[in-house]
């Protein structure tokens, strides 16, 4: 792709991109969010038509104008989010809208069941083609995306955060079969954010910014500081800035919580002013506890005491008297209502501090949330703006926003850096460190190893519903902790 | 140039996406009064006005319900049965305030009934108010014995005033509809529990985890529409001085189309009440005036469908 710009009314958001993938390569793309990376792609296969610039595959200028199109070339998208269908089998998902028939006009489904059958061994996926998409894991569907693309002859396969929702056990299977696909003669262009699976996995990368091409290297002997601040534009000094407050008295504490088949015995301490790290797999129960503790789902047994004091945290509603706020990891579907504003988002959860005798001061609700927006660094136009138009790491300050409202002493944030970019990422790190300052108790849940080390003051690392291990800063390593949340470790 | 041409382009959709309902109710004015200038007299507005109050009245309570995502189609079956229980209660010589304050708690409570299975055991507002819709009617037919009661507003003065009664000259339904209006306008924009109905049509879930009480306020969006149907059923028991069995039969169908004509998301969490206002008149306006420009009534069924449509559409482009 050569010289690609683009413009959506007056905004120009490709300006001269490039992108060269050789053949039996894996190219990863990089940038923030609002780079131009998913543009980029959705003209690359048709979705968007480019305003100048040049497409040209295996030495041929393209135009396409649809998805059907890009498809016939050989070019396959695997979205972040998956595009199959929950309620239909795999075998009826891989070949929807290019069903086989007989020369009767029906469905042809022994063939199809047997072709289907071919390409999912050829991905070591043992699941049955006649199986729902509901009863198979995350993880395989998206392998039968991978197989969706095979059966097309697919020659360049885009994938987009493909490992945001998959266990560390299923990204090593998916990337030993991007590995062994790109060997058998497939190309791979590789969106991500998670920077150490790039330099893991890919060969080549190419680095976006406001919508232009920044460079083009090779992955071997990169480091992560150098795609970071080709990223941004400037050296990142300091990804995880830290500040120390003295520990102050216990405010928290969890006693032998349980629920069956989502966690067991989980006993732990919060103290005032502390950041507390909850690290483990996918699936080890992390999120589930945190919806327990906010009374959102209910669990079996155990006791949760605040300063001391034995309480029944029924619902959010009670947890927001007691001083917990909860900022979750599914921003789209628990966190805002996308369709609507910024202020509205804000104040849902603290709308009744903007009442007077019973009427909503909408005056007071647009100062404040103004200031908030001021003082998050909020790059949206004004406070009545859809939230769906942010981009995720604006989304993510507004949840924060949403829940400093309601003044918590308790706040827990579930990966709240998920699909964030690198520069956001960093302000949501001074903003739990201010918190921290200001003697909020904190418990921040990540998969992200280096965060959890860089900002938590403790880290509790969880495996299969039970609490492990609990690592004070300094005797905490990555190693240790993976250790502790695969099931090693005493 | 191409992009002064996009920015009016732009600038319309946005007006016509504001004002769309209003521009339609204009219109619809403007081509029957051409064809019958007599449809503009005062008269006839008042009419109107009365006409589209039993209506009216439904939608709005309707309104509350469908932006939370959920429907209510047993608003008829409930103005049926209160109607029904008023005039009996009427003609059993029970005090007409005392007949019309229980006959309104009473819709509160099918409201009520409705609210509690669709908010606690999480039912589909579809099928329950369905089921209700048919229970409701039932229990009509069964006290009634399925013989209207007649002659309710005979020695019923206070009845007899909502069926006639007029302020300044404004007949007393029109009065009712448009103060529960303005009511209940405030009630949804200016309140903590307005945000709470469209918090929960935008994202239940969001909506539950940012502490808004979710399963009271679901049920109150049922009990203000039971309330307002019990209103409607004073009213129309009233008007014809006798509460039929089958009164308010598929009322649901024109409050719906009411609401969807005045913008509000099927889907719910997106919608305003002073669009149902003026859907509720559009409704009004293209019954009484192809009335008066003597189109026959089954050409007024399909061309409030096709105006139905019409909204729709709009609705979709401004949306994108």
């Amino acid at each position: 792709m050569k010289n690609i710009s683009k413009k959506f009314g007056k905004v120009q958001v490709l300006k001269n991109a490039e992108l060269h993938v050789k053949h039996k390569e894996i190219h990863a793309l990089v940038g923030e969010n609002g780079a131009g990376k998913s543009t980029l792609m959705k003209i690359l296969t048709g979705i968007y038509t480019r305003d100048s610039g040049k497409v040209i595959i295996n030495g041929k200028e393209e135009e396409f104008s649809s998805i059907k199109d890009s498809e016939k070339r050989g070019i396959a998208f695997i979205h972040q989010e998956l595009n199959v269908l929950n309620n239909i089998s795999v075998v009826e998902n891989m070949f929807l809208g290019k069903e086989m028939k007989n020369k009767f006009g029906l469905l042809d489904k022994k063939k199809m069941e047997n072709l289907a059958r071919e390409k999912l061994s050829l991905l070591g996926l043992d699941v049955h083609p006649n199986t729902l998409i509901s009863e198979i894991s995350v993880g395989e569907s998206q392998l039968v995306e991978i197989a969706k693309a095979l059966l097309m002859d697919a020659q360049l396969i885009i994938m987009d955060e493909p490992t945001a929702a998959l266990t560390d056990k299923e990204m090593d299977v998916l990337f030993n079969i991007i590995r062994d696909l790109r060997d058998k003669g497939v190309s791979f262009i590789y969106i991500s954010h998670r920077l150490e699976e790039i330099i893991n996995l890919c060969d080549e990368i190419t680095v976006m910014r406001d919508g232009t091409f920044i460079e083009q290297r090779s992955v071997s002997g990169i480091t992560i500081d150098d795609i970071v601040s080709l990223m941004v534009g400037y050296d990142i000094d300091d990804r995880f800035p830290r500040v120390e407050v003295p520990v102050g008295e216990v405010i928290l504490s969890v006693e032998g919580l349980t629920k069956k088949g989502k966690f067991e015995d989980v006993n732990f301490k919060l103290h005032k002013g502390e950041i507390l790290g909850f690290s483990g797999l996918m699936g080890a129960g992390r999120t589930d506890i945190m919806h327990a503790i906010f009374g959102s789902v209910p669990f079996d047994s155990g006791t949760i005491y605040i300063n001391q004091e034995k309480v029944n945290i029924k619902s959010p509603i009670v947890a927001k008297k007691l001083g917990i706020g909860f900022i979750t990891e599914d921003r789209k579907n628990e966190g805002l209502i996308l369709q609507n504003s910024v202020a509205d988002n804000m104040v849902l959860p603290s709308i009744k501090e903007f009442t007077s005798n019973k009427f909503i001061q909408k005056k007071k609700i647009t100062e404040v949330t103004k200031e908030y927006i001021e003082m998050l660094n909020i790059r949206t136009p004004n406070q009545d703006i859809q939230v769906n138009n942010l981009s995720g790491g604006n989304q993510q300050k507004i949840v924060i926003a949403k829940w400093l409202l309601t003044k918590p002493k308790i706040l827990i944030l579930d990966e709240p850096t998920r699909g964030v970019d690198v520069g956001a990422k960093k302000e949501i790190y001074q903003i739990v460190n201010e918190l921290k300052k200001q003697g909020v108790s904190i418990i921040f849940v990540s998969s992200e190893l280096p965060e959890l080390l860089g900002i938590c003051d403790r880290i509790a690392v969880m495996h299969e519903g039970k609490i492990k291990k609990i690592f004070g800063r300094n005797e905490a390593t990555q190693e240790k902790i993976m250790e502790y949340a695969t099931g090693g470790g005493k | 140039m191409l992009q002064e041409v996009e920015n009016k382009v732009d600038r319309f959709s946005r007006i016509l996406n504001k004002f769309g309902t209003i521009i339609i109710l204009f219109l619809l004015i403007l081509a029957i009064t051409m064809i019958n200038p007599n449809f503009l007299e005062m008269n006839n507005l008042l009419n109107i006005l009365q006409q589209v109050s039993i209506n009216g009245l439904v939608a709005l309570g309707m309104t509350f319900v469908i932006l939370t995502g959920g429907i209510d189609l047993s608003v008829g079956a409930i103005l049926g049965l209160t109607g029904m229980i008023l005039g009996l209660m009427i003609l059993g010589g029970i005090p007409e305030a005392v007949a019309i304050i229980v006959v309104l708690g009473l819709g509160a409570i099918l409201g009520f009934t409705n609210g509690i299975f669709i908010s606690k055991l999480k039912l589909q507002p579809f099928i329950v108010t369905l089921a209700t819709m048919a229970m409701f009617r039932g229990i009509t037919l069964i006290i009634s014995d399925g013989i209207p009661a007649m002659n309710v507003t005979q020695n019923a003065p206070i009845l007899d005033f909502f069926s006639q009664g007029k302020i300044f000259g404004i007949p007393f339904p029109s009065i009712i509809f448009v103060i529960a209006f303005l009511t209940l306008m405030i009630l949804l924009q200016n309140t903590v529990f307005g945000r709470g109905v469209y918090a929960i049509g935008g994202n239940e879930e969001v909506a539950r985890l940012s502490t808004v009480p979710t399963n009271r306020v679901k049920t109150m969006v049922y009990v203000i529409s039971g309330i307002t149907s019990a209103l409607a059923g004073i009213i129309l028991t009233s008007r014809l001085s006798s509460a039929q069995p089958t009164a308010g039969q598929s009322y649901e169908m024109d409050a719906i189309a009411a609401v969807v004509i005045g913008g509000t998301s099927l889907a719910g969490g997106r919608g305003r009440i002073f669009g149902t206002f003026i859907g509720v008149l559009i409704i009004g306006v293209i019954n009484n005036g192809l009335n008066i420009i003597g189109v026959s009534a089954f050409y007024q069924q399909f061309i409030k469908g096709l105006i139905i449509l019409l909204a729709v559409i709009l609705d979709r482009k401004s949306n994108k």
